[in-house]
C-alpha cells in the first residue's frame, strides 16, 4: 500500500537528519509518537510534536524514557505506528520495554541518536557505542532490527523501510542515528506518496472467537488485531501461549523463545541489506556503517588511487548481522579493516563470521568527532602489505 | 472470607451455580491465583458488578495492569486486557487511551505497582488528568515478592526488609492524588463491597483521572506475620475501624498501624482532560484547519 498523503511533505528539502527522521517517520503513518527530550535527538519529537495536529494523531512528552517506551507500546496496541526517540541514557532506560515489546510482539521504531557515553557522557558529539546495547541490552533472548543511516537523506528513506520492518515482522526496530548525522543538513527528497510503499500491519481477517492473539503464521509472525475490535485479548510479558495466556513451563518458554528469534533468524537473509563498492575480489574490505561509512569511503577511494584492491562494504543494516555475505569475502579477502565510533563492537561480529581465515582489523575510536580519513587508510595500506 | 460467589469452576459446575461475576472473567483462567483469605478475588467481584451495572459497550472497555498479585487482574478480566512491567500499567494505559480514544481504560494493580516503582507515572498522569480510571488495590505489601515493605506499609509492622518494622512513613495516597488533580478520589475496603462497586461504577463513567483505593488484605504476608490472624480477622478490622466520611479533607486521611481507616469519596470535581485540552487548544491555535482528534468515547 502507499503512504497516506497526510504525512507526506513532498519535495526538496534542505533538513537535517533529525527532522529528515521525522518526516520518515510521519510518511511511514507514524502517528503516535510519545518521548522525552534528549540531546542530539530531541529535535526529531520537536517537529513531530509541530508537525501531528495537522497531520493528525498525538504526540505526548512524557516523564521519562521509561514511560515513553511502554507508552509507545500502548499506542501500537491501540492501532497505530508508534516511534519514540532518545539518546543513550534514555535508551539505558527504556531497556525492560524492548524485551516487552520483543515478547509481546508490538511492532514499534525506536531511534537512538547515539551520543559519547558512558553515562552522561558527551551530550553534543557523536558516537556509534549503543550497537550492542540495542542486540543485548535487555535481558533474555531475543532478536531485533538495527538500521544505521549514514545521511538525512537515508535518515527519510531508512525510516519507511524500519516502520515497513517493524510491522512485517513485529518486533521493535532500532533507527541508529548518531549526533552527526542528526545534525548535518543536507538535501532530501521527499517523493510523492504514491512513491512511497508502506506495509500495513498485519491485521487479522479471522473473527472473533476463532483468532487467537499470538498463533503464528507460516513466517512465525501472529497476526494483530487492536484494542476495542472485540477480540477481547490478553497481552502479557511473562512467558505465554498461543492464545496469550501464561504458561510459565520450560515447554511454554522452548516454543515462545525459540520462535521471536526463529522469526528473525529464519529471515535473516531477507532483512540484511548491505551496499557493496567493489568488494568482490577485493584483498581488504572495509566493513562500516552509519557517519563512519562516509570516512571510510573517502579512505577507500584514497587506497584505490595508490593500487589497493579494497572493496567497502556497508552496513545498512546492523541487526540481523550479514554473517553469510562476510563469510563468502572471507574467503578471498586476507583482511577486514573495521572502523566504528566504539572502542570495537560490531568488529566483534565480522571476527565471528571471519572465523579466522582472514585478519580482521579493528579501528575503535572513542567518540566525540569522526575518524579522520587518514587513519582508516593507514590501516588500509597496512593491511595490504 | 467472602460473601459474595466464590470463582470455583468446579463448584459451578456440581452446584450449577450461576455467578454473575462470571461472564466477565476469562473463566478458561480460573482458578486464579491468590490464596484463601486474599482480598483481590472481592476488588474483581465490586470491579465486574460495575461493569455490569454501567451497561457500558465490554469490547471498549480495557484493563491494564502492572506487576504483582494484584497484577493478575488483567489476566483473569474477559476484556481486552494487558499485563505490563513492574510500575508501569499508567504510561502504557496512557498510549493505549491516546491512540484509541474510543476506549474506556481500566488501571488496575497493586499499590507498590503505582506508587513506588510506578509512583512518577502516577503523579504525572494525575497531573494531566489522563482519562484513565485507576484501581489501587492496597494490601499495606509486596504481596508476589513475598511481604516487603511498601510505600503504603505503616509504620510498625514487620515486613521482610524491614524485619524489626517499619520505620518509614507510607504514603497517604488519597492525598496524594487529590494534591496531583484527580478528579475522583474513593476508598473503600473490601468488607464495604456495596460501595466499592458503587465508587467502581461512578469511577466508569467519570472522565479523567480516577483513583480508587480498595484496602485489601494479604492474609499470606502481612496479616500472618504481624499476628493479625487471617483474611477474616482483617476483614474484622476494616468492619470495625472504617468509619465512613465522605467528602473528607484528604489531608486526615492516613493509616496508623491497625488504626481508623477513613473511607469515602472524597473528591468529585471536574476538571478537562489531557485530550480535551489539547482539542481545546489546538483549535483555538489553528482554527478550522485542526480537526478534533478522537473525539467520540465510544461508548455513546
Ligand atoms: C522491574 C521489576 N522490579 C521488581 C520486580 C519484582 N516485583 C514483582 S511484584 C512486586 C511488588 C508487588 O507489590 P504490589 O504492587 O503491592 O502488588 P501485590 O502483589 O501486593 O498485589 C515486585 C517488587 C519486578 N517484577 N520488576
Ligand atoms: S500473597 Fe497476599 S496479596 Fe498475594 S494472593 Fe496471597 S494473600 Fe493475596
Ligand atoms: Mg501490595
Amino acid at each position: 500500500m502507499h503512504a497516506d498523503p497526510k504525512g507526506v511533505l513532498t519535495g526538496i528539502h534542505f533538513i537535517d537528519g533529525d527532522h529528515a527522521a521525522c518526516e520518515g517517520a510521519l510518511a511511514a503513518g507514524c502517528r503516535f509518537v510519545a518521548g522525552y527530550p534528549i540531546t542530539p535527538s530531541t529535535e526529531v519529537v520537536e517537529r513531530f510534536a509541530s508537525r501531528i495536529p495537522l497531520v493528525g494523531g498525538v504526540f505526548i512528552q512524557m516523564e521519562d524514557e521509561i514511560a515513553s517506551s511502554i507508552a509507545i507500546l500502548g499506542g501500537a496496541w491501540a492501532g497505530k505506528k508508534v516511534m519514540t526517540v532518545t539518546s543513550g541514557p534514555g535508551l539505558s532506560l527504556m531497556m525492560e520495554h524492548i524485551g516487552l515489546a520483543v515478547i509481546t510482539e508490538t511492532p514499534c521504531v525506536i531511534v537512538d541518536v547515539q551520543r559519547g557515553g558512558p553515562s552522561t557522557g558527551l551530550p553534543t558529539l557523536p558516537a556509534q557505542a549503543d550497537m550492542m546495547q540495542v542486540k543485548w541490552g535487555s535481558h533474555g533472548d531475543y532478536e531485533i532490527i538495527a538500521l544505521s543511516p549514514n545521511s538525512p537523506q537515508e535518515c527519510f528513506d531508512l525510516m519507511i523501510k524500519a516502520f515497513n520492518l517493524a510491522e512485517t515482522y513485529r518486533v521493535p526496530v532500532f533507527f541508529m542515528m548518531d549526533e552527526v548525522v542528526g545534525h548535518m543538513t543536507e538535501r532530501v527528497a521527499i517523493p510523492a506518496p504514491e512513491a512511497i510503499d508502506i506495509v500495513d500491519r498485519k491485521w487479522t481477517t479471522k473473527k472473533p472467537g476463532e483468532y487467537q492473539v499470538y498463533m503464528p503464521g507460516e513466517d512465525q509472525v501472529p497476526e494483530m488485531v487492536k484494542a476495542g475490535d472485540g477480540y477481547r485479548i490478553h497481552v502479557t510479558g511473562l512467558t505465554h501461549d498461543e492464545r496469550g495466556y501464561p504458561a510459565m513451563n520450560p515447554v511454554a518458554q522452548d516454543k515462545l523463545v525459540k520462535r521471536l528469534i526463529g522469526k528473525i533468524r529464519d529471515h535473516r537473509e531477507e532483512i540484511v541489506d548491505v551496499r557493496e563498492d567493489g568488494v568482490e575480489g577485493a584483498d581488504i574490505v572495509v566493513v562500516s556503517f552509519g557517519i563512519t561509512s562516509r570516512v571510510a569511503q573517502a579512505a577507500v577511494e584514497q587506497a584505490r588511487t595508490r593500487g589497493v584492491k579494497v572493496g567497502h562494504l556497508r552496513l545498512v543494516i546492523t541487526w540481523p548481522f550479514p554473517v553469510t555475505r562476510i563469510t563468502q569475502l572471507a574467503e578471498s579477502a586476507k583482511a577486514f579493516v573495521v572502523p566504528e565510533l566504539n572502542m570495537g563492537q560490531m568488529v566483534l561480529e565480522v571476527e565471528r563470521a571471519v572465523a579466522g581465515r582472514a585478519a580482521v582489523i579493528s579501528i575503535g575510536h572513542a567518540g566525540g568527532t569522526v575518524h579522520e580519513p587518514i587513519t582508516i587508510l593507514n590501516r588500509i595500506m597496512e593491511a595490504a602489505q | 472470607m467472602n460473601e459474595l460467589p466464590s470463582f470455583d469452576a468446579n463448584l459451578e459446575q456440581e452446584f450449577g451455580l450461576i455467578n454473575p461475576v462470571m461472564p466477565y472473567l476469562r473463566q478458561d483462567r480460573i482458578p486464579h491465583i491468590w490464596c484463601p483469605g486474599c482480598g483481590i478475588g472481592t476488588t474483581v467481584n465490586c470491579f465486574a458488578r460495575a461493569l455490569t451495572d454501567s451497561g457500558m459497550d465490554l469490547d471498549k472497555v480495557a484493563i491494564v495492569s502492572g506487576i504483582g498479585c494484584t497484577g493478575r487482574v488483567a489476566g483473569y478480566m474477559n476484556l481486552d486486557s494487558f499485563h505490563t512491567t513492574h510500575g508501569r500499567a499508567i504510561p502504557f494505559a496512557t498510549g493505549l487511551k491516546l491512540a484509541n480514544p474510543g476506549m474506556k481504560v481500566v488501571v488496575y494493580s497493586g499499590d507498590g505497582d503505582l506508587t513506588a516503582i510506578g509512583g512518577n507515572h502516577f503523579v504525572h498522569a494525575a497531573r494531566r488528568n489522563m482519562d484513565l480510571m485507576v484501581v489501587c488495590v492496597n494490601n499495606f505489601t509486596y504481596g508476589m515478592t513475598g511481604g516487603q515493605v511498601a510505600p503504603t506499609t505503616p509504620v510498625g509492622p514487620s515486613q521482610t526488609t524491614m524485619p524489626y518494622g517499619n520505620f518509614e512513613n507510607p504514603f497517604n495516597l488519597p492525598f496524594l492524588a487529590d494534591a496531583c488533580g484527580a478528579v475522583y478520589v474513593a476508598r473503600w475496603t473490601v468488607y464495604h463491597v456495596k460501595q466499592l462497586a458503587k465508587a467502581l461504577l461512578e469511577g466508569l463513567h467519570k472522565k479523567g483521572f480516577v483513583f480508587i483505593e480498595a484496602m485489601s488484605p494479604c492474609p499470606t504476608l502481612y496479616s500472618r506475620r504481624n499476628r493479625l490472624g487471617d483474611g477474616v480477622d482483617q476483614l474484622k478490622y476494616y468492619k470495625e475501624k472504617s468509619v465512613i466520611r465522605n467528602g473528607a479533607d484528604t489531608k486526615e486521611v492516613g493509616i496508623a498501624y491497625q488504626g481508623e481507616i477513613v473511607v469515602g469519596k472524597f473528591v468529585d470535581r471536574d476538571r478537562p482532560t489531557w485530550l480535551d485540552s489539547m482539542n481545546e487548544h489546538y483549535g483555538k491555535v489553528f482554527g478550522d484547519r485542526f480537526t478534533p482528534y478522537g473525539v467520540t468515547d465510544g461508548q455513546e
